[in-house]
């Protein structure tokens, strides 16, 4: 699989990572050349395999729904590059 | 008598208990350590003062003989445990001067059992990289050097800053954490033991998550019982973990015998690679006629998708990191950027750009594209599907033995941009996991153990995989080499 | 594509300059789960509380924070898909879908698009002016809301509010089965109405606890599916029929002057009435969905179900066929003590009381009751702007004044005096009844005394009526309740009266 210039940058897009001209050649060649390697697994016969989904058996546990957390708004706020009257406050979303 | 930081964690133990030093000498011994010892950059932040608060607390502790398993232990944290009032960074820039108002399920357990904690030990940026130089604090430097050589060797990763401090004395012994050989390969390159525990053993809760589904903590320590004794503290179920496993975990350390007579020895022949080093190879020999010496039988079985267990890891891990790294957007916590002008897409990208390393973007990316709309099921869906045979060859191997020995990892430490320099191809880099990935795909208890020298006079580890569960048999395997070995050997 | 028949009679169409246009209409609502925790987290869910306080570690995707499943989720989506007569997953599973926004801590929500719990089942509706189909309903799954962001508190700046961030919602999916805006608006009219006898929801849309995404699309009577719009977060029955109205004239327009209608998310204005694109969502989406590794899939037997199946209440449907049926009431009040399950449950109550005190059937007191609920009871909180769960007179107080007017110890007008009276204090008919002496006299004795009484004090009236003048009867009824301080039984004196005219 060859990866190009407007798929790195697709792909940089969507994960919001900004990256700049001059790194676009090199990362398409990196994925290019990493993306071939993973292509081998095409070869497998997974015929009726079953995707994993736990990797040592285990059951999903239920919470019981009881109110046990919360009211530490300091605590939530406190790392906060910005926080103002107990909001996170971020650049204005134009919706 | 031998410098306090010489001595095992037992030894620390018997000697707390016989009074014969306090928890706040032998604390102030390896502080003293760690000043020394700076250049390696082991730890991204010391924590002199909490050290030395938990020490003397634990010195109160044996004075009312109250003492915990762990108690005036020094021990390091690696920076991707959570640890309450202490900057956690994950080795990444983007966490710089997070302050977690929590403590993970398993230092909280350590720290609990009365360790003392001196740091937070550095890693790769999000314990992604096998020679810890994707940390932005700055390379860790083994404190290893090749015969006749003065170049700086890699200690391995992610767990590096751990590697280091414990070879380097600097520990007692650190917490590591395992995604795809993250403990087990930095323990053979500085010659330290180490042990990933079975995935779900260990809580996940409060550890800055790479590859949720891969991710287990485990112990680093200089002998196998230390390491058995780490465990023990930092095993158990946690509610708060969903992929936690609710069983009882035994006491390692009570169960360890190094006896292995009716025990079964795999050897899986995939792992004979082409060309691989002949130390390595002979090495693997000696470690099977020790563990039949120990009373083992030796036979061979298949894993016959092994050399698909790499590619099937680099699809996964960067998947679930690319989604388990997109909260670090600069809103809650963190690293922001925002450029001039710019709105919330444009912080995103500046944050993120500014905030995550080289080797840290290429998973995103990687991760990012292998579940973008139709890849999805070529690229991610085919490597759960390979990861369940994979899964199956182990069971069926386990059907003819006990646990598996192999090498831990194909060479030993390397100099430093050796694999990553620019132009360097990342693959070779990821090739340095390829007898770790496949037993950490399967969710498997593995550990390294130090089993001898390469001709250069590094360290080389054996690698020991088990049974889900099956702790306590790696660990008597690993004491049986530990045993046999005699390694002696010290930076 | 094939057509689906709804069942529906109506044939809605749109008027454009090339004929009629059919509008196609598939609903995605979300419902937030009744349950006093989040899905993941042990924080609050309750509406309006401080910013950020109600946000826990994990909701606010701290580094490390992992998800653990509220057990009551899922029980109210197994409940609400088995009152939709749906496909009940016994085996489910979460799955992150990834996207950056400032109101969405973890950069994704934990969802299920390959395995939701519930799969496909039914919902029957009918429109105001009476039509009725059923509408398909392609699945339902559980799901995390997203926080808040607030726009307008800084000219630069929007604020983060992470109270809602985590809050378990139902995503209940309809098919394109819905052909109308009427259609649309007695969907989730019936929707809300069910859920909220489920009580998996309460259903209050004001405050959020149920929005709908608008998929529209229109095309030419029997062509296939043409490109649809989702227009999202539309919180009113009102706003949702005025969504596919205005966006369906919109497209049909679109079309007819060469344009083509683009797949893309849009935004519900209420005061124009109209959508409009939305720009934060410009971007082509690519979710990428994947199964949340944090979590294990969700499994249960067939005992959870049925013990779900056995803790749902009388559906809307069936207690509205039961009204009528059984009860014998009218289609129009049935519907109406049916429609809020508050007053079902007032009137049911209500129900069984009387007929245990008269010794009647229900069915014998239905009728009674209903008109009583449905008249003065609902005229009175409608005054004093109560719902009827706030009702000063209970459904036990309100059975016991019933019983009175019943057994006849209180007239018409008595009893109506009684009930504002219990209306302003609270207390008891009987009670009132003793202690303002209001109880009707029946007995002949008094009546034929007083009676007697007045045809002495008026014998010239009393000649004039036996001259013919019949309407003087009313006089004399008006006197003799005068006379008896107007307790007495208006039969009985009508009745006693006429005798003694007669003798
Ligand atoms: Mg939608
Ligand atoms: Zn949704």
């Amino acid at each position: 699989m060859s990866v190009d210039a407007d798929t790195v940058r697709k792909i940089a897009r969507l994960a919001r990572i900004g990256i700049a001209d001059a790194d676009v050649a090199p990362l398409a060649s990196e994925l290019s050349a990493i993306l071939g390697w993973i292509e081998q697994l095409g070869e497998v016969d997974t015929a009726g395999v079953a995707p994993m989904t736990a990797v040592i058996p285990n059951h999903l546990a239920w919470r019981a729904d009881v109110v046990t957390d919360g009211g530490i708004q300091a605590k939530v706020l406190a790392n906060a590059a910005q926080a103002t009257s107990g909001f996170f406050a971020v650049p204005k979303v134009i919706e | 008598m031998t410098s306090l930081t010489d001595l095992t964690i037992a030894g620390m133990k018997a000697g707390l208990a016989a009074r014969d030093f306090s928890a706040v000498e032998l604390t102030n011994a390896h502080l003293a350590a760690m000043e020394k010892a700076r250049g390696l950059n082991a730890f991204i932040i010391e924590t002199p003062e909490i050290a030395k608060a938990q020490a003397a607390a634990a010195d109160a502790a044996l004075a009312r003989g109250a003492a915990r398993p762990l108690t005036g232990i020094p021990i390091g944290i690696k920076d991707l445990f959570c640890t309450e009032g202490v900057q956690t960074t994950a080795g990444s820039k983007i966490l710089q001067g997070f302050i977690p108002q929590y403590e993970s399920t398993v230092s909280g357990k350590l720290l609990a059992d009365g360790a003392v904690m001196l740091g937070k030990l550095n890693m790769d940026e999000f314990a992604m990289g096998s020679s810890n130089e994707t940390s932005a604090y700055g390379k860790v430097i083994s404190p290893w050097k090749a015969k006749g050589s003065n170049r700086d060797l890699v200690p391995g990763g992610s767990s590096g800053g751990s590697a280091t401090a414990v070879a380097a004395r600097i520990a007692a012994g650190a917490t590591g954490t395992d995604t795809g050989g993250s403990i087990r390969q930095p323990a053979a390159f500085t010659g330290i033991s180490g042990i990933k525990p079975t995935y779900g053993r260990c809580s996940r809760w409060g550890v800055v998550a790479f590859a949720s589904s891969l991710d287990q903590a485990g112990p680093m320590a200089r002998t196998v019982q230390d390491c058995a004794l780490l465990l023990t503290s930092m095993c158990g179920y946690d509610a708060k973990d969903s992929t936690s496993l609710n069983l009882p975990v035994p006491d390692f350390v009570a169960g360890l015998t190094g006896d292995l007579r009716g025990k079964r020895v795999g050897v899986p022949k995939e792992y004979r690679l082409d060309g691989m080093d002949a130390t390595i190879l002979k090495l693997w020999e000696q470690g099977l006629e020790w563990l039949k010496a120990a009373g083992a039988e030796i036979v061979e079985v298949s894993l016959p998708h092994t050399r698909y267990a790499l590619p099937a890891y680099y699809i996964i891990a960067p998947a679930e990191a690319s989604s388990n790294l997109a909260r670090y957007d600069g809103v809650r916590y963190g690293l922001r950027v925002t450029p001039p002008g710019g709105n919330l897409a444009d912080m995103y990208s500046a944050t993120r750009a500014a905030g995550f390393g080289a080797e840290v973007k290429r998973r995103i990316m990687i991760g990012t594209y292998v579940l973008s709309a139709g890849f999805y099921d070529a690229y991610y869906t085919q490597a759960q599907k390979v990861r369940t045979l994979i899964a199956r060859d182990f069971e069926l191997a386990f059907q003819k033995c006990d646990v598996l020995l192999t090498p831990t990892a194909p060479s030993a430490a390397f100099a430093f941009g050796e694999k990553s320099d620019l132009g360097a191809d990342p693959l070779a880099m990821y090739l340095n996991d390829v007898f770790t990935v496949p037993s950490s795909l399967a969710g498997l208890p593995a550990m390294s153990v130090p089993a001898g020298l390469s001709p250069d006079g590094l360290p080389l580890g054996l690698q020991i995989i088990g049974k889900p569960l099956g702790e306590a048999t790696v660990l008597d395997a690993g004491l049986a080499i530990e045993r046999a070995a005699g390694f002696t050997a010290r930076p | 594509m094939t057509y689906t028949d709804n069942g529906s009679h109506s044939s809605y169409r749109v008027l454009g300059a090339t004929g009629d246009w059919e509008i196609v209409v598939g609903l995605e609502v979300h419902a937030q789960v009744t349950a006093q925790s989040k899905l993941f987290s042990g924080a609050a869910t309750k509406f309006g509380a401080e910013p950020n306080s109600q946000v826990s570690l994990v909701d606010a995707a701290m580094p490390g924070m992992l998800p653990v499943l509220n057990g009551e989720c899922v029980r109210q989506a197994v409940r609400t898909g088995l009152a939709l007569g749906a496909q009940i997953n016994n085996w489910s599973r979460f799955d992150r879908k990834n996207y950056f926004y400032a109101d969405l801590p973890q950069g994704y929500q934990i969802s299920q698009l390959y395995h939701p719990i519930v799969g496909e089942g039914t919902l029957a509706i009918e429109t105001e002016d009476g039509d009725a189909c059923v509408i398909g309903i392609e699945r339902l799954h559980l799901e995390q809301d997203a926080g808040k962001s607030v726009h307008d508190l800084h000219p630069t700046m929007s604020y983060v509010d992470l109270n809602r961030s985590g809050c378990a919602l139902m995503e209940i999916v309809s098919k394109p089965d819905i052909r109308s805006p009427a259609q649309a608006g007695a969907y989730v009219a019936a929707l809300r109405q069910l859920l909220r006898y489920v009580g998996s929801c309460d259903g209050n849309m004001d405050e959020g606890s149920m929005r709908a995404d608008v998929n529209v699309s229109v095309r030419k009577p029997g062509a296939g599916f043409g490109t649809r719009t989702e227009t999202k977060n539309v919180n009113s029955v009102r706003f949702i029929m005025q969504a596919v109205e205005a966006e369906a004239r919109r497209q049909v327009d679109l079309i007819e002057s060469g344009g083509v209608v683009v797949q893309e998310t849009r935004l519900f204005d209420p005061n124009s009435g109209t959508t409009r694109s939305m720009r934060s969502k410009e971007d082509a989406h690519d979710y990428r969905y994947f199964p949340d590794p944090d979590l294990l899939p969700v499994e249960f037997d067939d005992e959870f179900v049925a013990e779900c199946l056995a803790s749902l209440p009388e559906l809307p449907v069936a207690k509205r066929a039961r009204y009528e049926s059984v009860l014998g009431l009218t289609p129009y009040l049935a519907n109406v003590l049916m429609a809020e399950k508050e007053t079902a449950s007032y009137f049911e109550t209500l129900l069984t009381a009387c007929a245990k005190a008269q010794g009647k059937s229900e069915a014998d007191v239905a009728r009674g009751a209903a008109n009583w609920v449905s008249g003065d009871l609902f005229g009175a909180l409608k005054r004093l702007g109560l719902p009827i769960e706030a009702s000063p007179i209970s459904a036990v107080a309100g059975a016991e004044l019933l019983t009175l007017a019943a057994d006849g110890t209180l007239s018409g007008p008595m009893a109506r005096q009684v009930f504002e009276a219990m209306l302003e204090t609270g207390e008891g008919a009987a009670a009132i009844v003793e202690a303002r002496g209001l109880r009707q006299v029946s007995d002949t004795g008094a009546i034929d005394t007083a009676i007697a009484a007045i045809l002495a004090a008026n014998a010239d009236k009393l000649a004039q009526f036996r001259d013919g003048k019949e309407a003087l009867f009313g006089f004399f009824v008006g006197q003799t309740m005068k006379a008896m301080a107007g307790k007495a039984n208006p039969g009985v004196v009508n009745e006693r009266l006429k005798a003694a005219l007669a003798a």
